[in-house]
């Protein structure tokens, strides 16, 4: 159907540097059929000639899994961010735009450092701390129809799209962001996790906890594995409006 | 562990942006509702207010503290958030953006009417249907109080909204959904109050 196209176009903002000044350049590259992003970032990799013929650095960016699970390869593509491994070049209006997502530090052209989302999974406490010193035994059961609904808050992958989209995570925040509220969610549901649901809560409300949210909404909107964001931080809120009260009046649980 | 202070500046600033601030507006409003029934009943009214009892007490714990920390923490908010409707244009994003907006407008337009009323009266001047008929004789100075009225009602109609959302009251997108139609009512209803009044004047 596509076949009649050629070749590709797209426009990709660039960057040398963390430091260095971003600009613009555009490559055409030839057509094959089923391409998705990566595989017309490969082709430049292969042949790093921009569309005016000069020969350049290759396109710089990062990914893993190539099945939208690992979440390394998130892009602005045509002004949305998406994972690059699932951006089908037939699907997109062309010319394309490839532009680093705007929230995190560039590293180097595509790639950008998303430290701050994995700092904020390391304030809420976002894990299940199971190793001692012997043999615990079986952990309590999880009831199926929660385990069902727990699985889709496990779909995060920390790619960084829902902080992208939020307008109150930025260089003048700290906010930690909707990825993080959500898995103190996962974590605290789960019945073992939920042993250390008070440290998870407390870190929701440090400096650049929950609180932060600004209810835009944009994350459940943008999440690319449609996570229920939005009703997390809702039910995190209720989660830490509870515990401020326990905290505050005194509970023994 | 004590709770941090960003936790509690903004579950305070959501909370006195209801109570007491949402309420004394309401009721402001209703006040002000006297003005369809002529400048007798108003006077009546704001008369009755201006006589409560520990008066001052009531304008600082109820109005001017709450007001001056809901103002000033809420600018430092609107300015740390970088917009961006216009990528993701979707209808809370676009209340999101909008109420960063109204809040502005709110602070110039409560700046003015407290200083062209309240702090007029603490200098000797008499607030009653006279004064408010002579601001709002001014073409513009009507505009202005159309849209600071108008402002201030959207703020607090959507602001009930997101304090639904932030203390943890509406979870499911289904509550949350039928709450944007109550606020959305509210912001309506009261901005008929809101206008009947102020067209009262002239």
């Amino acid at each position: 159907m596509m076949s009649e196209k050629k070749t590709v176009t797209l426009k990709i903002k660039r960057q040398d540097g963390p430091e260095s000044a971003p600009y613009e350049e555009t490559f055409t590259i030839p057509y094959r059929q089923n391409m998705n992003v990566i595989s017309a970032l490969m082709e430049i990799r292969r042949n790093p000639v921009n569309a005016k013929g000069e020969k350049t650095t290759p396109v710089i960016w990062e990914m893993g899994c190539l099945e939208e699970v690992c979440g390394a390869c998130s892009m602005v593509i045509n002004g949305k961010p998406r994972q690059s491994c699932t951006a089908l070049l037939d699907q997109l209006e062309q010319p394309i735009s490839l532009a680093p997502m705007t929230t995190f530090p560039v590293v180097r052209d595509l790639a950008v450092d998303r430290s701050r989302m994995f700092d904020a999974l390391k304030k809420v406490k976002a894990w299940i701390p199971i190793d001692g010193t012997y043999d615990l035994g079986p952990g309590p059961r999880m009831p199926e129809n929660k385990r069902q609904w727990a699985y889709e808050l496990s779909k995060c992958m920390t790619c960084g799209v829902c902080l992208e989209s939020c307008p109150n995570v930025n260089s003048r925040s700290e906010f930690i962001g909707p990825a993080a509220v959500s898995q103190v969610r996962l974590f605290n549901a789960h019945p073992t996790g939920a042993m250390n649901k008070e440290e998870r809560l407390e870190g929701l409300m440090g400096d650049g906890g929950l609180a932060n949210c600004g209810n835009s909404q944009n994350c459940v909107q943008s999440c690319p594995k449609g996570i229920p964001l939005t009703t997390s931080i809702a039910a995190m809120n209720r989660a830490t409006s509870l515990q401020t009260f326990k905290n505050f009046f005194g509970s023994d649980h | 562990m004590a709770a941090s202070r960003d936790f509690v500046s903004r579950k305070l600033h959501s909370l006195l942006g209801v109570i007491p601030l949402g309420l004394y507006v309401t009721q402001h409003l209703t006040v002000n509702y006297f003005a369809t029934r002529g400048p007798e009943a108003f006077n009546d009214a704001a008369h009755f207010m201006e006589s409560l009892p520990y008066r001052y007490l009531l304008e600082i714990f109820v109005i001017f503290l709450p007001l001056l920390f809901h103002a000033i923490y809420g600018v430092y908010i609107a300015f740390q958030s970088k917009n961006n409707v216009s990528r993701y244009g979707y209808l809370r994003n676009w209340m999101f953006y909008l109420q960063r907006i109204s809040g502005v407008i709110v602070l110039i337009f409560v700046t003015w009417h407290v200083w062209q009323t309240r702090l007029q009266a603490a200098m000797g001047a008499e607030v009653n249907f006279q004064m408010m008929a002579d601001i709002l004789s001014n073409p513009a100075m009507m505009i202005f109080y159309i849209v600071g009225v108008l402002g201030t009602v959207f703020h607090f109609a959507n602001g009930l909204w997101s304090f639904f959302v932030s203390w943890g009251f509406t979870v499911t997108p289904k509550s949350q959904r039928a709450m944007t139609y109550v606020t959305m009512i509210i912001f309506v209803a009261l901005s008929v109050v809101g206008m009947r009044a102020l067209f009262a004047f002239v």
